[in-house]
């Protein structure tokens, strides 16, 4: 490995480091715009020269790999001068306008201006103007303040997949603009604003909202989707402001899909906040006693075993273990935390997880995507697949929908029957699996979610085994989930008992009177109209399809306002942090469900959130180690049996409306009004 | 970028078609992307100017994003982004040619055409550019005239061009002036000796 000498401090790196990463080994900090370690190097905008010794002039840093014996001087008068020369350039067209910029107070050219800018102009010629921008309904634009740095142009190519944006024009005349200046397509569109480094690109939602300095930040966990992206929640008093990733190598990198970024007006939108019962048809605001009473009388009418409980995608582990403890002490069985009637089963863990890991799936060099749309039921991890798929080591195949993932793939179809040829060797992709180091698979929800799934999870169970998926420090076995609490809900065992009752029959026995009362927590996604007369309560946190039929509502907390444990699709088991508080009434669900427990007279043996986690490792030790991934060990599982021609597809289809924060959102609305409800209709592009 | 009426539909001639098909040809399998300039090139003369029917059309064909192939065409002076008149007058106001008399080759223009820069004339014969130096400087002034450069000019020979262009015909390129390519003006200063195999003739 080459060595090199920097301000004076020796330091070896392997070959083909850059002198920018080099420094940033010995902790040098060396000033920079367009240069992103996660992006392409482009050196265009040369805030990062430096000395180097033998070298006439002072170079780029970012751009220049090192050498055998290079000296390099950060710190010199020259060094200063140098990029004191490129500040200047950068401010002739910039119009210092940070006192009405939303990125001032967080934006690298007015620090970097702090360092190395002049204390005033020498330059009395025009500054340029720039037309705004459509980026859609997103981001904001102030094309004026642009510094060319391409670094949005790059991560739109590059990370996103979706070629649309680029530089037009040269020199003095270039602008960035999207193709045709029409609203770029994307997921992960948000995170164009932190990438860029000025205030060009800013949230549009939240634009004149806040000024970066007032807001204070929560450290929490992304519960939009199963991926459990890091964030960081950003409010003012007790309003969620916006929500940005935080850097988590394992799981989302430092991207943010735009849902999990801006469905957050939706957390101040159709809340409920007031414990509501239904009297004379409608639901009436109330107490909580009087919610609990009303509550407890009709349970206590009500017959052993005629109870049942749906957990929705949202309920955290702390709400599921006592919603399940409350069931065993209510003698009922009939519990199930799969909405979508997927056909997982709890026990074996490696039946449910994604075994290879996030970060895993850039070692597959084969992959086979079953009924799933990752991009738009896991936008980050799809970037993920994307990246390795660049790298040009891994093939893709496709028995599913036939879309736009941002990547090339070989679609084999969308019957399930080709599965069956895989597994039996008879399909030439088994030999691109069984030929590949490590190959994997992804099921998506949408392969187990059919009343065949079972028989579906069998087959993908075969083809993990015949062609070699499983073995020694290596499962590519991935199932890919949705819902954030499904995994934890799986992990706590939160499906029927003996004799229970799944998701269709709970609804199915509702409709025909068969059953009492049912909880909903958060559920809304089920067939909330076939339920009968049951009486049905709702804990969760929104006005949505659930709480409009509930006989009681009992106001809950969203994954900002607590402090809760969710397990995402790795099987990581990760926490939120109370970032506001519930609003009005509402309290964290786990608190509601032990309440009802008292209301009941079967109180809870908990009443801590640490006795509450207590009982969660007791239930399943995954629950005390928190942020790891433990590799689960493999086994049998899924029926043997034939499946059904029925095409496979994705359970999702709006991206922008999947749970109630999202269609809660007017935000996530408008992104429905301008890029239709259908995200998988989107066109197979050539690009690439 | 202003943005002009646009055809809904592009599509190269057969003969246009055989020409960027061997151009694509000449480049290794997975790098089709670098016939981009000859091909937008092949367009434009075609259309006389780029249209985004025909960016997309050659987006397609390389199997690029448009906004790829827009970048490239909007980068190059050369390539036009408005229908243009069927000739296209480019005279060069830089330096070299400034100080030999553009000024007057400009206003002679402008009045024989009817049109002030980045025009067409009213017969759509004629669109009027203003460019920065083409590298003649050594027979300044100079215009361009589709792909051939008119050097030595006055305001006058200026006017015939235009003139001739008007009449269907095409007036011989170079030095309007006499001059053998870039040879000095009124014969050679140096080297006296030697002699030119057209001056013998
Ligand atoms: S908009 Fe922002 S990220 Fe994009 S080139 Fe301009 S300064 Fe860079
Ligand atoms: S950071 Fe090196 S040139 Fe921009
Ligand atoms: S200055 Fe006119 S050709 Fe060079």
């Amino acid at each position: 490995m080459p060595k090199l000498t920097i301000d004076g401090r020796e330091i070896e790196v392997e070959a083909g480091t850059t002198i920018i990463q080099a420094a940033e080994l010995l902790g040098i900090e060396i000033p920079r715009f367009c240069y992103h370690e996660r992006l392409a190097i482009a050196g265009n905008c040369r805030m990062c020269l430096v000395e180097v010794e033998k070298m006439p002039k002072p170079v780029a840093s970012c751009a220049m790999p090192i050498n055998e014996g290079m000296v390099v001087k950060t710190n010199t008068p020259t060094v200063k001068n140098a990029r004191q020369g490129v500040m200047e350039f950068l401010l002739l067209n910039h119009p210092l306008d940070c006192p009405i910029c939303d990125q001032g107070g967080e934006c690298d050219l007015q620090d970097q201006a702090m360092a190395y800018g002049k204390d005033h102009s020498r330059c009395d010629e025009q500054k340029r103007a720039v037309d705004k921008k459509n980026f859609g309904p997103l981001i904001e634009t102030a094309m004026t303040r642009c510094i060319q740095c391409t670094r949005c142009v790059r991560f739109a190519n590059e990370i996103a997949g979706a070629p649309e944006l680029g530089a037009l024009g040269r020199g003095e005349h270039m602008e960035i603009t999207t193709y045709l200046n029409q609203a770029l397509d994307s997921e992960l569109s948000g995170n164009l604003i932190d990438l860029c480094p000025v205030g060009a690109l800013t949230n549009k939602p939240a634009s004149f909202t806040y000024r970066s300095w007032e807001l204070k930040s929560t450290e929490s966990v992304d519960a939009m989707d199963a991926l459990g992206s890091a964030i960081r929640i950003d409010t003012r008093g007790n309003q969620v402001i916006r929500i940005l990733p935080r850097v988590n190598d394992d799981v989302n990198e430092e991207w943010l899909s735009d849902r999990s970024r801006f469905a957050c007006d939706g957390l101040s939108l159709q809340r409920l906040d007031k414990p509501y019962v239904r009297r004379d048809g409608k639901l009436a605001a109330t107490t909580w006693s009087d919610a609990l009473s009303v509550l407890a009388a009709k349970v206590k009418s009500s017959m052993t075993g005629r109870m049942a409980f749906i957990a929705g995608d949202h309920s955290d582990a702390e709400t599921l273990v006592a919603a399940k403890d409350l069931a065993a002490a209510m003698g009922t069985t009939h519990l199930d935390c799969r909405q979508d009637g997927a056909a997982l089963e709890a026990g074996l863990r490696a039946s449910y997880l994604f075994n290879s890991t996030i970060a895993g799936i850039e070692h597959a060099d084969a992959l086979l995507i079953v009924g799933s749309n990752p991009r738009i039921e896991a936008a980050v991890f799809n970037a993920r697949v994307r990246k390795r798929w660049l790298t040009g080591k891994l093939k893709v195949a496709v028995i599913g929908p036939k879309v736009d993932l941002t990547y090339k793939y070989e679609w084999l179809g969308d019957n399930p029957s080709i599965l069956a040829d895989i597994a039996a060797g008879t399909h030439p992709f088994a030999a691109t699996l069984k030929a590949a180091a490590n190959p994997a698979l992804i099921l998506g929800q949408g392969a187990v979610a059919r009343t065949d799934g079972s028989a579906v999870l069998g087959l993908a169970r075969k083809v993990a085994d015949t062609t070699g998926m499983v073995k020694d420090g290596w499962n590519g076995f991935n199932v890919l989930h949705t819902a954030a609490s499904r995994v934890g809900a799986l992990d706590l065992g939160f499906v029927p008992g003996t004799g229970g009752k799944n998701v269709a029959e709970i609804v199915a026995a509702a409709g025909k009177g068969e059953l009492d009362v049912l909880f909903l927590l958060g559920a809304d996604e089920i067939d909330i109209s076939g339920l009968g007369s049951t009486f049905v309560v709702y804990i969760g946190s929104h006005g949505d399809f659930g709480a409009h039929r509930a006989d009681v509502v009992l106001p809950g907390a969203a994954y900002t306002e607590k402090n809760a444990t969710f397990v995402n699709t790795e099987g990581r088991v990760q926490r939120t942090r109370l970032a506001t508080f519930p609003p009005g009434e509402a309290k964290e669900d786990w608190k509601v469900v032990a309440a009802v427990a008292e209301a009941l007279g079967k109180a809870l043996p908990y009443t801590t959130l640490s006795q509450v986690r207590e009982r969660l490792s007791a239930v399943n030790p995954v629950f005390a180690q928190i942020d790891m991934v433990a590799p689960a060990s493999w086994g049998t599982f899924g029926q043997d049996g034939s499946v059904l021609p029925q095409p496979l597809t994705s359970t999702i289809k709006t991206f922008y409306a999947v749970d109630p924060i999202s269609r809660s959102s007017k935000t996530m609305a408008q992104c429905q009004a301008a890029f239709g409800e259908d995200q998988c209709q989107r066109k197979t592009g050539t690009h690439g | 970028m202003s943005m002009h009426e646009q055809p809904t539909s592009f599509a190269f001639t057969p003969e246009y078609l055989a020409k960027a098909n061997i151009i694509i040809a000449r480049y290794p399998q997975g790098r089709q992307q670098s016939a981009v300039m000859p091909l937008l090139d092949l367009a434009q003369r075609q259309e006389g100017w780029v249209s985004t029917a025909a960016i997309e059309t050659i987006a397609a064909m390389l199997d690029m994003a448009p906004i790829r192939v827009q970048e490239v065409a909007t980068f190059y002076t050369m390539y036009n982004h408005q229908p243009m008149g069927k000739h296209h007058v480019q005279v060069c106001t830089n330096i070299c040619c400034q100080l030999t008399g553009s000024d007057g080759i400009v206003d002679s223009l402008k009045f024989a055409l009817g049109v002030e820069f980045g025009d067409t004339s009213k017969d759509g014969l004629f669109t009027l550019s203003e460019v920065e130096c083409l590298g003649a400087c050594a027979n300044a002034p100079m215009m361009q005239i589709d792909d051939d450069y008119y050097e030595d000019l006055t305001p006058e020979s200026a006017r015939a061009i235009i003139d001739a262009f008007r009449q269907g015909q095409t007036p011989k390129p170079g030095p309007q002036n006499g001059r053998i390519n870039s040879a000095p003006e009124g014969g050679p200063t140096t080297l006296t000796t030697l002699s030119f195999s057209s001056e013998k003739a």
